[in-house]
């Protein structure tokens, strides 16, 4: 990213960071959390103590970060290196992201940029100037895509509440401020589980490992009784209603999946995973080191605001966590799709200059789709 | 220590205290060697100990019938029996034979337990789940036929289990609770009731020899060269960290005190995440995901910028995981091992 491009992103984080301080504050126990942040072209900075809200702001103001994090997990000494630290517990994290849910829509609102000669183009494999492979992707808003990832939402919570008994105040759903959701749990009887017994939890939510057994299907002389029922709760429950649909339907459905035999019924299994588990990315869940991004701040994969989300179902995230300013700026932009921010939609440009809002001028530039137009100014 | 009663210290002895049974009972240890009346139950112990470390505990002549002790004077027999094994592998300080004797003696207390549980009433807090609260810190109520206890209990014993059934997706899970029979709440348990009787043997000081015990003693000294493996260590890796990769290959449980000096040492060395993940494909709680994560983490490559370093002999020597041979001295860390230094 060139040095008029980053100058533009800093002061519009800046701007947002002093107008927004009532909305970024310290976790929990912040004096036994890790904070890192990162600067925009430029590593990342780990293992810092801040002590409360007013640090924060300070660090804010006066590193202007691209990105700001904090860690999951309560350590003695979290300013120490991470063999010093003493690990103490972690919330449990999980993640959910609209690109794993590999939706048809994806293609029409991805672009690719060519790694090799930067060529900006609509999605494929090849660059249609050089000819390389190596194309980096940038997807853009897309409706259906944020749909799909609070159905999946909606699903953990499901399974969060019923199954794994944590209390729903418990439970907090961000915006992760680019493409998906990062659903916090507090103070559940999984703080002190290790990475090992996290991934236990995960192959649940994702119904991952799963033997026939478990719905009643045996290798040799399975019975009718054994299979799962409608009224039941957890999976045997949720299999039913996604299996047999209805009461009715349900001795029929078992006959044939009797009949179809115990290894069809594994292969089915497996599918059905894709259907019915949630997907959350594991690795993520797993980590109990990892630096999150801070609720409240600003993502620089585009300008977008890692935000609650009080109603997951009515919650816009195109235009609720879009927060930077309408001030009109002058970008070069190539970007071949169109996008919605703000309710506006924008684009497809081709190698134009336009003026646009900050908001969406930041978007495209945290993109590598636009540059600030150097004749300005 | 749990309020036991007479049957229930026959069924299950390793939960009493010995010098207070013994104690109660008006007997001394030294009474047992020289005491013509008391040497039998000395033979007795023996038998328990032989027919434990033979894998054939139906040979040992337990006085307990039916889930109940036949009769009031084998009680005690059977309780003085397991002490005096208990003292006689203490004595001898073969490690192999404890935990052998230690993984039957789970094994016959495993079957009470389960049988025990079957017979207790809902929300009772009757002596097997108290065993198992106090033994193992799982939680466990009656519910109906079943057993409940939290995910987090359950998960932290059931990742030792290679079996699918095992998984978390494979328990009827409700409400933050999981639901067991009383057979698969006991297996839960069992490998970790064998390490506590197994740490009952091996902890503590060795005990001077008592007069009338050494025949005995010197029997099993003998017998246990049956299980001696001989520990070759030459070549590039100190003996901890060949040790430690036997234990791996063996698919026997490597602690996390283990695995820490294992990978850290391999990383120092050079070797990469993708050439250590294999050593710990037969850990009985592998899983592949948690294992990259994990080296990712200790070689500092998975953002913390931390690359973890191996510990010192002497911290390995408190983890008991050091196996110590003359090309060790004067090494302070495992690294040194095999680089001469004057
Ligand atoms: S002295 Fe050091 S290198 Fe040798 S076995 Fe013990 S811990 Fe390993
Ligand atoms: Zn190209
Ligand atoms: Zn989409």
């Amino acid at each position: 990213m060139n040095e008029h491009d980053v100058k533009f992103l800093e002061d519009s984080f800046k701007k947002y960071y002093f107008e927004h301080f009532d909305q970024i504050h310290v976790p929990k126990k912040t004096s036994e959390r890790e904070f890192g942040y990162q600067k925009f072209n430029s590593g990342m900075i780990r293992h810092i103590s801040i002590k409360d809200d007013k640090e924060l702001h300070l660090l804010l103001m006066k590193n202007v970060p691209s990105d700001v994090y904090c860690s999951n997990a309560y350590y003695s000494f979290p300013n120490l290196p991470m063999n010093e630290k003493e690990w103490k517990e972690a919330d449990m994290i999980f993640d959910i992201d609209s690109k794993d849910l590999h939706l048809d829509c994806r293609m029409s609102h991805t672009v690719s940029i060519c790694g090799n000669c930067k060529t900006i183009s609509e999605y494929s494999n090849q660059c249609k100037n050089c000819g390389s492979a190596k194309l980096d992707k940038k997807s853009l808003p897309c409706k259906n895509c944020i749909e799909g990832s609070k159905n999946e939402v909606n699903k953990l919570s499901e399974i969060l509440i019923d199954d794994l008994g944590v209390d729903k105040n418990n439970i907090s759903v961000y915006f992760s401020g680019n493409e998906g959701f990062h659903v916090y749990v507090y103070d559940s009887q999984f703080q002190n589980l290790g990475s090992r017994e996290r991934s236990e939890l995960a192959d649940y939510i994702l119904f991952k490992g799963v033997i026939p057994e478990t719905f009643g299907m045996k290798k040799f002389k399975p019975e009718r009784s054994l299979f799962p029922d409608l009224s039941e709760k957890g999976w045997r429950g949720r299999f039913s209603k996604e299996v047999f649909k209805t009461k009715t339907k349900r001795p029929k459905v078992v006959t044939e999946l009797i009949s179809a035999g115990y290894s069809q019924f594994q292969k089915y299994l497996e599918t059905l995973s894709n259907q019915i588990g949630v997907r959350i990315d594991p690795n993520v869940t797993i980590d109990i080191h990892r630096i999150f991004r801070l609720p409240g701040s600003l993502n620089s994969k585009s300008g977008l605001t890692k935000l609650y989300c009080k109603n997951i179902s009515r919650f816009e995230p195109y235009s609720e966590a879009s927060l930077l300013s309408d001030e009109k700026v002058e970008v070069l932009a190539q970007c071949p799709v169109e996008f919605k921010l703000k309710n506006r939609k924008f684009g497809p440009y081709n190698n134009e200059v336009i003026s646009v809002p900050t908001f969406a001028a930041v978007y495209m530039i945290c993109k590598n789709l636009a540059t600030v137009s150097q004749n300005v100014k | 220590m749990l309020a036991l009663g007479q049957d229930e210290i026959a069924k299950y002895p390793f939960l009493a205290d010995a010098g207070q049974y013994l104690k109660e009972q008006g007997f001394t240890l030294e009474q047992f060697g020289t005491d013509p009346d008391l040497a039998p139950l000395i033979e007795k112990a023996y038998n328990r100990i032989h027919a434990a470390c033979e894998g054939d505990p139906q040979s040992y002549k337990s006085d307990i019938i039916e889930n109940q002790v036949s009769n009031t004077a084998a009680l005690p027999r059977e309780v003085f029996s397991f002490l005096l094994s208990i003292v006689l592998l203490k004595l001898t300080g073969i490690p192999t034979l404890a935990k052998r004797f230690a993984l039957s003696e789970a094994m016959r207390a495993e079957s009470y337990l389960e049988k025990d549980l079957k017979n207790i009433s809902n929300g009772s807090n009757e002596l097997p789940i108290r065993i198992i609260e106090d033994l193992f810190s799982i939680t466990i109520k009656k519910h109906d036929d079943f057993f409940v206890m939290p995910i987090s209990d359950y998960i932290k014993h059931s990742v030792y289990f290679h079996e699918r059934e095992w998984k978390l997706i494979n328990r009827h899970v409700e409400n933050g609770q999981v639901f067991l029979t009383p057979h698969q709440t006991v297996r839960l348990v069992r490998k970790e009731l064998g390490t506590y009787i197994t740490s009952k043997i091996l902890t503590g000081k060795k005990p001077s020899m008592i007069p009338g015990f050494e025949k005995f003693v010197n029997n099993l000294l003998s017998y246990s060269k049956k299980f001696s493996v001989s520990v070759v260590s030459t070549g590039e890796y100190p003996p901890c960290i060949k040790h430690a990769i036997e234990v791996l290959e063996k698919g026997e449980n490597l602690p996390h005190s283990g695995r820490f000096m294992l990978a850290t040492f391999l990383l120092s060395k050079g070797q990469s995440v993708d050439q250590i993940a294999p050593l710990f494909k037969n850990a009985p709680d592998y899983n592949e995901r948690v294992t990259i994560y994990q080296l990712n983490h200790l070689a500092g490559t998975s953002g913390s910028g931390t690359q973890y370093s191996c510990p010192s002999c002497e911290k390995l020597r408190t983890q008991s995981l050091c196996f110590a041979i003359p090309e060790c001295d004067n090494i302070i860390t495992p690294l040194q091992f095999g680089k001469r230094t004057k």
